[in-house]
C-alpha cells in the first residue's frame, strides 16, 4: 500500500505548498495550506506516529490555521475581496533560496537516515504518555507554563480598560 | 478492522498493494455515504414529525402523485432531497467562486471521515485506531474552516457574522468536549474505539451496565458536558447563533442553494451522528448491551449501537424543538466560565477516583 498513497500523500502536500507561495491571493494561501498541513499529517502515519499526525491536525489545522484565517478575514475590509500579496525582490530571493538548497542537498543525501522499522507498533500514544510524564515531565512543566502566561497576557491585553 | 480485512483477501494484494489499498478504501467510503444519507432522510423525517409532535401539529401527512394523503408523509424526506437536487445552483457574482465551491466539500469531508473511526458493531468499524477517539475529535475541527470559508466566500455580512459566530463557537466548544474525553481515556486507558467499550462491559454497583456514565460521579458528569458541548459543535439549537434565522437569515449558508446547501445539511446530520456516535460509545458502552450478556452478538452490537446513537439524535431534537436560543455572551460564558472549569475539576476528580476506587 505503501508507494502509492505515499506518493499521492507527497504530491499534495508539496503540491499545495507551492501554492501557499505562489497564490496572490493570501486566503488561498491559507487555504493552501490547510492541504499541505494534511499532508504532513498523513507523513507523520507513515512513521508510526499516529499519535503525532492526530496532535498535527488538532493543532495546525484545528487551532493555528483557524486562527490565521480568522486574523486575515479580521483585518481586511469585509466588502473587499481583493487581499494579494505579490512577490518581490525576486532576483535576490531566488540567489538566497538557491545557496539555501546547495547547503540542503549535501545535508540530505549524507545523514544517515533511520530505518522506519515495518512492525506497527502496539502503542504509540503510550509510550509519548510515559515520557512525557516521567522523563520530560520538567519540560512539559516549564511549556505548559510558558503557555499559561501566554494566555494570561493574551486576556490581558484583549480586556476593556475601562 | 475492515480496511484490514478487504486487503488480506483481495488476492492482488502481493501484485499491486497499492491499488488494493485505494479500492479497500474506496470499497469502505462508498456504503459510508450511503448510510450518512440515508440516515439523513430518517432524521430529517423524525426532525419533521417530532418538531410537529412537539408544537401540537401533525405534521407532513402525505406528498407526492399518487401518494397523496398516504399515510405519515413517510417521502416528505425523499420531496425535499429531490427538491435541493433538481433546484438551481447559484453562485453569486461577487462571491468568491472558487471558495464558495470548495466550502461545502471542506465541510463534508470533515464530518464525512470521523465515520471511519465509528464501532458500528464488535466487527463492524472500518478501522479501529490507536487513537481512534482522538482521531474523530480531531478531524471534526475540520469542519470550521468550512464554514468560514462558506462565509467569507459568499461576501455577504450576514454569511461572515455566522461564519465568525460559527468559528468561536465551535472552536471555544472543542475544549471542554475534549477535556470530557480526556475523563474517559484516562479511565480506560486507551483511546482505541474497541479498547474503550470493551471497558465498559459487566456491571457495576451490582446491578447497573458498567457504562461509563454510571461508573463513577466525574464520568456522569462529563458526558452531559460532551454531550452538550457536542450539540453546541453542530451549530445546533440552543447554540445556533451561526445560522440564527431571525437575525442572520441563515448564517454562513445564506447564499448557498441547491446540492451545495444540501451538503451542508447533510453534514449537519452527519456530525450529529458522530457526537452522538462518540458520546454512545465513550459513555453508554457503544454496542454492549444494556443487559450484560444479553443479546450481545455482533447483530445485536448494530442494533445497541444504533439504538443508542438515535436516542442521542432524539434528545438533540428535543433540545431543538424546547429550547430559546443562547445569546452570544451567554454562549461563551457557558462555555468559559461553566463546561471549562467543571470539566477540569473533573480530570482531576477521575484522577483521585482511578486511585481510591481503583
Amino acid at each position: 500500500m505503501d508507494n502509492i498513497a505515499f506518493g499521492l500523500i507527497v504530491a499534495i502536500t508539496l503540491g499545495s505548498a507551492l501554492m501557499v507561495v505562489i497564490s496572490q491571493q493570501l486566503l488561498y494561501s491559507a487555504i493552501a495550506l490547510l492541504f499541505t498541513l494534511f499532508g504532513v499529517a498523513g507523513l507523520y502515519i507513515f512513521m508510526w506516529a499516529d499519535f503525532m499526525a492526530g496532535v498535527q491536525i488538532v493543532i495546525y489545522i484545528g487551532g493555528i490555521l483557524v486562527l490565521l484565517i480568522f486574523g486575515i478575514m479580521l483585518t481586511n475590509k469585509i466588502s473587499s475581496v481583493n487581499i494579494s500579496h505579490t512577490s518581490l525582490q525576486r532576483r535576490v530571493g531566488a540567489v538566497i533560496t538557491l545557496g539555501v538548497l546547495g547547503f540542503l542537498i549535501p545535508m540530505i543525501t549524507k545523514t544517515s537516515w533511520l530505518q522506519i522499522s515495518s512492525e506497527e507498533p502496539a502503542q504509540t500514544a503510550d509510550s509519548i504518555g510515559r515520557l512525557l510524564m516521567m522523563e520530560y515531565l520538567l519540560p512539559f512543566e516549564v511549556a505548559s507554563l510558558l503557555l499559561l502566561g501566554a494566555l494570561i497576557g493574551a486576556a490581558m491585553l484583549s480586556r476593556n480598560t475601562n | 478492522m475492515i480496511v484490514d480485512r478487504l486487503i488480506e483477501w483481495f488476492p492482488t494484494s502481493a501484485a499491486w498493494p497499492g491499488i488494493t489499498f485505494i479500492v479497500a478504501v474506496i470499497l469502505c467510503a462508498v456504503p459510508v455515504f450511503l448510510f450518512i444519507a440515508v440516515y439523513a432522510l430518517v432524521a430529517i423525517y423524525g426532525e419533521l414529525k417530532i418538531s410537529s409532535f412537539i408544537q401540537d401539529k401533525v405534521g407532513p401527512m402525505g406528498q407526492g402523485v399518487g401518494l397523496h394523503a398516504w399515510r405519515w408523509g413517510l417521502l416528505q424526506p425523499v420531496a425535499d432531497a429531490l427538491k435541493l437536487i433538481l433546484k438551481e445552483d447559484i453562485i453569486p457574482s461577487s462571491a468568491d467562486k472558487k471558495l464558495f465551491i470548495l466550502a461545502p466539500f471542506i465541510v463534508f469531508i470533515g464530518a464525512f471521515i470521523a465515520f471511519s473511526a465509528l464501532p458500528f458493531s464488535q466487527t463492524l468499524i472500518i478501522a479501529d485506531m490507536n487513537i481512534g477517539i482522538f482521531y474523530i475529535l480531531a478531524v471534526s475541527s475540520l469542519g470550521v474552516i468550512g464554514i468560514i470559508l462558506a462565509g467569507w466566500s459568499s461576501n455577504n455580512k450576514w454569511s461572515l457574522y455566522g461564519a465568525m459566530r460559527s468559528a468561536a463557537q465551535i472552536v471555544s466548544y472543542e475544549i471542554p468536549a475534549a477535556l470530557s474525553i480526556v475523563a474517559v481515556i484516562m479511565l480506560t486507558s486507551t483511546m482505541s474505539m474497541q479498547g474503550i467499550i470493551q471497558y465498559q462491559s459487566g456491571l457495576i454497583w451490582g446491578f447497573l451496565p458498567n457504562w461509563l456514565l454510571f461508573n463513577n460521579p466525574f464520568t456522569f458528569l462529563a458526558f452531559f458536558i460532551f454531550f452538550i458541548s457536542g450539540v453546541a459543535e453542530c451549530n445546533r439549537t440552543p447554540f445556533d447563533i451561526p445560522e440564527a434565522e431571525s437575525e442572520l437569515v441563515a448564517g454562513a449558508f445564506t447564499e448557498y442553494s441547491g446540492m451545495r446547501y444540501a451538503f451542508f445539511f447533510l453534514s449537519e446530520y452527519a456530525n450529529m451522528f458522530v457526537v452522538s456516535g462518540v458520546a454512545a460509545s465513550a459513555f453508554m458502552g457503544g454496542w454492549q448491551s444494556p443487559i450484560p450478556g444479553m443479546l450481545d452478538t455482533p447483530g445485536w452490537g448494530l442494533f445497541w449501537f444504533m439504538s443508542k446513537s438515535m436516542f442521542l439524535i432524539f434528545m438533540m431534537i428535543w433540545f431543538r424543538w424546547t429550547f430559546p436560543r443562547l445569546r452570544v455572551d451567554q454562549l461563551m460564558d457557558v462555555c468559559w466560565k461553566g463546561f471549562i472549569p467543571i470539566s477540569l475539576v473533573n480530570i482531576f476528580g477521575v484522577g483521585i477516583w482511578h486511585l481510591i476506587v481503583g
